[in-house]
């Protein structure tokens, strides 16, 4: 008998117009983990801004590495409204992006992000944390919103999968 | 029971004689993303670049690198085809590098953007880590994708799993 999948696209969005914000929201909470996956641009290079149930507040952290091609450096910030994603890249690229959040669903600890991105410009690695809407009280997700200084163009694709343990 | 979203394509392990590179083809276009997970060693001494090929084209390839190597760290844009840091006969014995590549939407017709992640542990000095955005600025979908170390070639024990992802 065939294993139940552990590995589930729960919702995918491909934009059919240029959009600034986009929003996963009524995440179930029946995985062990999240991935988002994004391939995206935008009329210029823009920040994508990653925040969880709507919290707009300065509860997120990062510490990230990058690259660009003749330096490297790390950079660190705290106390955030959200967490910087990377840059969006401008036509004819897209941007790819990663993000998986660890134990998403539990109300017991803050949500650690690992990020992998680029665009044409810069290689990027970070680590990120959501200290719940209060900056001291672990929440579970339920929604992700991924906001972009600009706008999404056409064809930018998100997609969220569900990782089940069990 | 709900269809597998998350599929392994192909695998290949290289054999004995050794191999001077790995090809996926045929690659069907029924998925979202591709992931290729490596591990990988090859017959020379000094960590060598790792190079892609698409579709049997070297050509019109971008990258940019983030590299650390226990020591310090650096950012380069050469080689273009880069897809990781292969270790030779100066890695400790019976240690392999890590590799993954991501390519998401495989089959569209923009330029392919891809991610590379490649890292060698080796209880020694001789260790990398290499985080790439690579680009390959052709419409075309992908159909085949090859690897090969720049010089010699992979030995026994290395493996290659292609994954197809799905959305929906």
């Amino acid at each position: 008998m065939a294993s139940a999948p552990t590995y589930t696209p729960i919702a995918t969005q491909t934009l059919g117009s240029a959009t600034a914000t986009i929003t996963f929201s009524s995440i179930p909470q029946t995985y062990t983990d999240l991935i988002v996956v994004a391939s995206v641009q935008s009329g210029g290079a823009s920040q994508m801004n990653l925040t969880f149930n709507g919290d707009t507040g300065n509860n997120y952290s990062k510490t990230a590495l990058y690259g660009n091609g003749s330096s490297a450096l790390s950079l660190r910030g705290t106390n955030n409204p959200a967490i910087t994603v990377a840059f969006t890249d401008s036509s004819p690229n897209y941007s790819p992006s990663i993000i998986q959040i660890m134990n998403y669903a539990n109300t017991t600890t803050y949500k650690s992000v690992l990020i992998r991105t680029s665009y044409s410009g810069e290689v990027d690695a970070a680590v990120g944390l959501w200290r719940g809407n209060t900056g001291s009280a672990a929440q579970a997700i339920t929604s992700i919103t991924l906001a972009n200084g600009s706008n999404y163009s056409s064809s930018s694709t998100f997609t969220l999968y569900g990782i089940a343990s069990a | 029971m709900a269809t597998s979203t998350y599929n392994l394509i192909a695998s290949q392990v290289v054999g004995s004689g050794g191999a001077a590179s790995v090809t996926f083809s045929s690659i069907p276009g029924t998925y979202t993303d591709l992931k290729v997970v490596m591990s990988t060693r090859y017959s020379g001494a000094s960590e060598t670049n790792q190079l892609i090929s698409i579709n049997g084209s070297s050509s019109t390839f971008s990258m940019i690198q983030l590299y650390g190597g226990g020591t310090g760290v650096g950012s380069y844009t050469t080689p273009a085809q880069y897809a990781g840091n292969v270790g030779g006969t100066n890695y400790t014995a019976n240690t392999f590098n890590n590799i993954e590549v991501y390519i998401p939407n495989y089959t569209s017709s923009n330029y392919k953007s891809y991610s590379v992640d490649a890292v060698t542990e080796t209880n020694a000095s001789a260790v990398s880590m290499g985080l790439a955005a690579g680009l390959w600025s052709t419409t075309s979908a992908i159909t085949s994708l090859s690897f090969a170390p720049s010089s010699g070639s992979y030995v026994q024990y290395s493996t290659f799993y292609l994954y197809g992802i799905r959305n929906s």
